[in-house]
């Protein structure tokens, strides 16, 4: 395959960016997307130039590091996969391409197509988490049962990887879908009960205070998401939200 | 020499883990507060060690290459964590997980360590629940288990296919929760390059700063490597792209013993290469062998059609298909532990029955378990006429309910639909059972620098069975090693903060700018990655699945040559002065240029077969691993001096007290 890359190039986070066209050749169909940029940062390298950075990890999947936005869509054009199991046969030989970094106020960009993206941290800092101690004097797991469909649910919103395609594919910028899959996964579990006012109110406020949007329920980011977690979640945390907003009251 | 002691407390086994809380040293907690430790790596041990150091009262500082805690690549890990609970009743016991583990390990683990991890197994299920990690469940709200590899019991808890990020994010909430206490603070995108070491002991670490370039000192009174593996040292392997051994490495140079590096587990369900291309392998669960049958075609020529795709794998009669692992291993089938299981499908391809182009593969089937759960669902839903596209749409949702993100990702990759043929499957590098030598308190040889979870060698011997790394590295950062850091920092409460002005960081700082500026001022012709593609095929072809004194012999001196070459002729483009992923990648591949060499200098002196090491010169008739108890039941832990080649042999003798020494078998 031949294709044309126009690529988002910017030294740091306070240099102004571009899009650089680059041709490539002799693409493998079987090639995974990311693969194919280190064919083209060879090349570069080969030229004494430097190659485009971009996040990555694991290359399964699962780790969520990989974003880029690829013809306007976060992780391209194929559904349920991260940039990283994205694979060439998805594309035509002649295609151009463009590859920009995920865009949002919240994820300033590092260097080329990596952003920063510990907002994601932070807001789970703020309560993403069950207040247990972790030196082991727990019960029985068994004593503690969890109806198996809240523990599916629950199980499927944790699934969420933190990649950030929600937000880049989101107009406002809105990282509902994120934070509100953390919000589930606990709101579904017993365990998870007693801290349940506190953990809502304090996500939410730290996702304000990141600098994110709010949800218009559009539903691109459900669309894009690529591990399909579901807006469901949006609507639990919007329920969580306005109880916890009465009991505080 | 440094100190050279396992330190494996005295009396009966079941109770030395006891006896030893017991009696080691406590610091009081008005007295943690005054003490900081480093956690360099977040994944299952870095992560759980940090969380619960930080509970403790210690000042906590993570570091890891990541840009957040929740990539660490633990959360790859796919099939499940074993516990010793015996909720399915089907005769598990401590003593049973103990005794699979060291068989499994093929009699190379320490008794002592791996009877501690069968102990607080069952802990750790109780307090990832209380975390709210979403296990597997019942219909009656009780947790779910399956088996593994090697293992005749159902102790596996999991998570889907997910059970490594769950359990990851876990302990991820965890360390969450001290970072909002403000008693973690967490250093990501940050690269440790140095240890620094006053007066003999670990006293802080120097790192670098990934997104500005800045070198930083940081000091500590102990310091942990929870870093991870070094399969990567192959190129192509199932690790995250930039898992490394540098940390490990930087240590080993400054005098902590590397143990048994030779023993590599190579995991028999992989997606094959499909060509030159390709920069990572996937892995597909080894819970598929619960259900899936493994097979070859029984003639040549059948297999020659299948590879040329002019026969259909579905086309093939049953009786014209080898299930050679269900042959060979009647006992445990499909379910043989790892290595055993990767031996055969090489020993296969070697013979000519490979089912890929490249004849690198043999197949995984699911069609014998989809018509099974499909009848089984057909009559629970009371249709017992059901025809067979019925039974088999019933059965695939079955299926796809137990193993379907696995599913999905394989189709992903391979563009074929496993629902519908056998997925293809082959060995690759997974999990390094080697690493850094400590003894019974998770201490190296550097007093006060400690290594937890497939960072160490202790756990698993020759071999790792499923689903016992998660355990592992949850039990060393949960419950082991927050008790026995503190028979050590009890020593250290008037200490006082370490201070960071010092000759000793500065001799560390400028060892890490030298080889920075080395590196970035080289401006030679190659890239870093043909270096580490051309390591990798050494590595593979040389030190992998089968080894022999000639292969290795040669491979010690092709790495030697490849690394001069590097050194003369790598280009590192870019400045040390911002986010540099060449640069990144430049240090670790000179680091695993030296690890691969000590690599196969291991594998070479080991003169027998166990687990992961199959040296060809060392088999039975029937082509098993030959082990030699008599001369090799040892840990062998490398001192360096100088460079790899120079390093000098040291013998942990292993003691097998409670356990007797038999032949592996698993037919």
């Amino acid at each position: 395959m031949n294709l044309t890359l126009k690529i988002w190039r910017q030294q740091d986070a306070n240099t102004k960016g571009k899009i650089v066209d680059y041709p490539i050749s002799g693409i493998d169909e079987d090639m995974s997307f990311l693969e194919m940029l280190d064919v083209l940062n060879e090349e570069l390298i080969a030229k004494g130039e430097e190659p485009v950075e971009f996040d990555h990890d694991c290359r399964e999947g699962i780790c969520g590091s990989c974003s880029l936005q690829i013809n306007g869509e976060p992780h391209g054009p194929d559904r349920g996969v991260t940039t990283c199991q994205l694979h060439m046969r998805m594309f035509k030989d002649g295609d151009t391409i463009t590859i920009e970094p995920f865009r949002a106020k919240a994820f300033p960009v590092i260097k080329d197509l990596i952003v920063d993206r510990t907002s994601f941290d932070r807001i789970q800092q703020a309560g993403g988490f069950i207040s247990v101690n972790t030196s082991g004097n727990t019960i029985d797991a068994n004593a503690i049962p969890v109806n198996k469909h809240d523990a599916d649910d629950s199980f499927a919103a944790a699934t969420c990887i933190g990649c950030g395609a929600c937000v880049a594919a989101c107009k406002n910028a809105s990282a509902m879908l994120f934070t509100s899959a953390k919000v589930s996964q606990f709101a579904l579990l017993p365990q998870g009960q007693v801290e349940a006012t506190d953990r809502v109110l304090n996500m939410v406020r730290q996702m304000d205070e990141e600098g994110f949007g709010n949800c218009s329920n559009t539903g691109a980011c459900e669309i894009e998401c690529p591990k399909g977690i579901s807006l469901e979640n949006i609507a639990r945390m919007n329920r969580e939200y306005l109880a916890a907003s009465v009991k505080k009251n | 020499m440094a100190i050279f002691d396992s330190n494996i407390p005295q009396g009966d086994l079941a109770k030395k883990w006891t006896n030893h809380k017991n009696e080691i040293n406590l610091v009081n907690p008005a007295n943690k507060r005054n003490i900081d430790v480093i956690v360099v790596g977040t994944g299952l041990a870095g992560g759980s060690a940090a969380a619960t150091l930080a509970e403790l009262g210690y000042n906590v500082k993570t570091f890891c290459y990541q840009d957040s805690p929740r990539r660490a690549h633990s959360i790859a890990a796919q099939g499940g964590i074993n516990a010793a609970k015996n909720y399915q009743g089907d005769g598990d016991s401590t003593y049973r997980l103990f005794y699979d583990t060291v068989k499994g390990g093929d009699y190379r683990s320490r008794e002592a360590n791996v009877y501690r991890l069968a102990e607080v197994s069952a802990n750790i299920i109780d307090q990832c629940v209380a975390q709210g990690v979403p296990f597997a469940r019942e219909y009656g709200g009780l947790l779910d288990n399956r088996s593994f590899g090697g293992v005749l019991v159902s102790r596996t808890f999991y998570a889907k296919g997910q059970t490594g990020q769950q359990l990851l994010l876990g302990a991820y909430a965890a360390m969450n929760r001290q970072i909002n206490r403000g008693k973690i603070e967490a250093f990501n995108r940050h690269e440790m390059l140095d240890i620094v070491i006053v007066d003999g002991k670990a006293r802080g670490i120097i790192a670098r700063d990934l997104v500005t370039g800045k070198i930083e000192r940081h000091s500590a009174h102990a310091v942990v490597i929870a870093s991870g593996g070094y399969g990567n040292v192959f190129f192509l392997s199932t690790n995250a792209m930039g898992s490394n051994v540098t940390a490990s490495w930087k240590i080993h140079k400054k005098g902590a013993y590397f143990a048994n590096p030779c023993y590599t587990q190579i995991h028999p369900t992989c997606i094959p290469v499909s060509g030159d291309h390709q920069s990572k392998l996937t892995l597909m669960s080894e819970s598929l062998r619960n259900d899936g049958r493994i097979w070859v075609p029984k003639k040549k020529e059948d297999a020659e059609a299948i590879r040329q795709g002019k026969l259909k794998p579905t086309e093939l009669a049953e009786e014209d298909r080898d299930y050679y692992l269900e042959r060979r291993y009647p006992s445990f089938g499909n379910l043989v532990p790892r290595d055993v299981a990767s031996r055969a499908a090489k020993e296969r391809c070697d013979a000519g029955f490979g089912v890929n182009k490249t004849g690198e593969a043999v197949f995984l089937d699911f069609d014998s378990a989809i018509m099974r759960y499909g009848k089984e669902q057909a009559i629970i839903q009371g249709n017992h006429n059901a025809n067979d596209k019925e039974v088999r749409e019933l059965g695939e949702k079955v299926v796809e309910n137990k193993y379907g993100n696995l599913f999905q990702m394989y189709e992903k990759i391979v563009d074929e639909n496993p629902y519908k043929t056998p997925m293809m499957i082959y060995p690759a590098v997974h999990y390094t059972m080697g690493g850094i030598w400590v003894d019974y308190n998770l201490m190296t040889t550097i007093p006060g620098c400690y290594a937890a979870g497939e960072a160490n060698f202790s756990d698993h011997g020759a071999n790792r069975l499923g689903a016992s790394a998660l355990m592992q590295g949850l039990a060393d950062g949960y419950f082991v090693l927050p008790y026995t850091i503190g028979d050590y920092l009890a020593d250290d409460i008037r200490t006082g903060k370490i201070p960071t002005d010092t000759p000793e960081f500065d001799a560390a700082e400028k060892n890490v700018k030298d080889q920075i500026a080395k590196l970035v001022n080289n401006k030679g012709k190659n890239s870093v990655d043909s270096y580490h593609k051309k390591l990798g095929k050494i590595m593979w072809n040389k030190c992998g699945m089968a080894r022999n004194a000639e292969g290795l012999q040669e491979a010690i001196q092709e790495i030697s040559d490849l690394r001069d070459d590097f050194y003369k002729n790598v280009l590192v483009p870019g400045s040390a002065e911002s986010k540099n992923s060449e640069l990144e990648k430049a240090m670790r591949v000179a680091d695993f240029l030296e690890l691969g060499e000590l690599f196969a200098k291991d594998a070479l002196h080991r003169n027998e077969s166990c687990g992961g090491h199959f040296r060809e010169e060392y088999q039975t008739e029937e082509g098993e691993a030959k082990r030699d108890d008599e001369n090799f039941k040892y840990v062998a832990a490398w001192e360096y001096k100088g460079k790899p080649s120079d390093a000098v042999l040291h013998k942990e003798e292993l003691e097998y007290n409670n356990i007797e020494l038999k032949t592996r078998s698993y037919k």
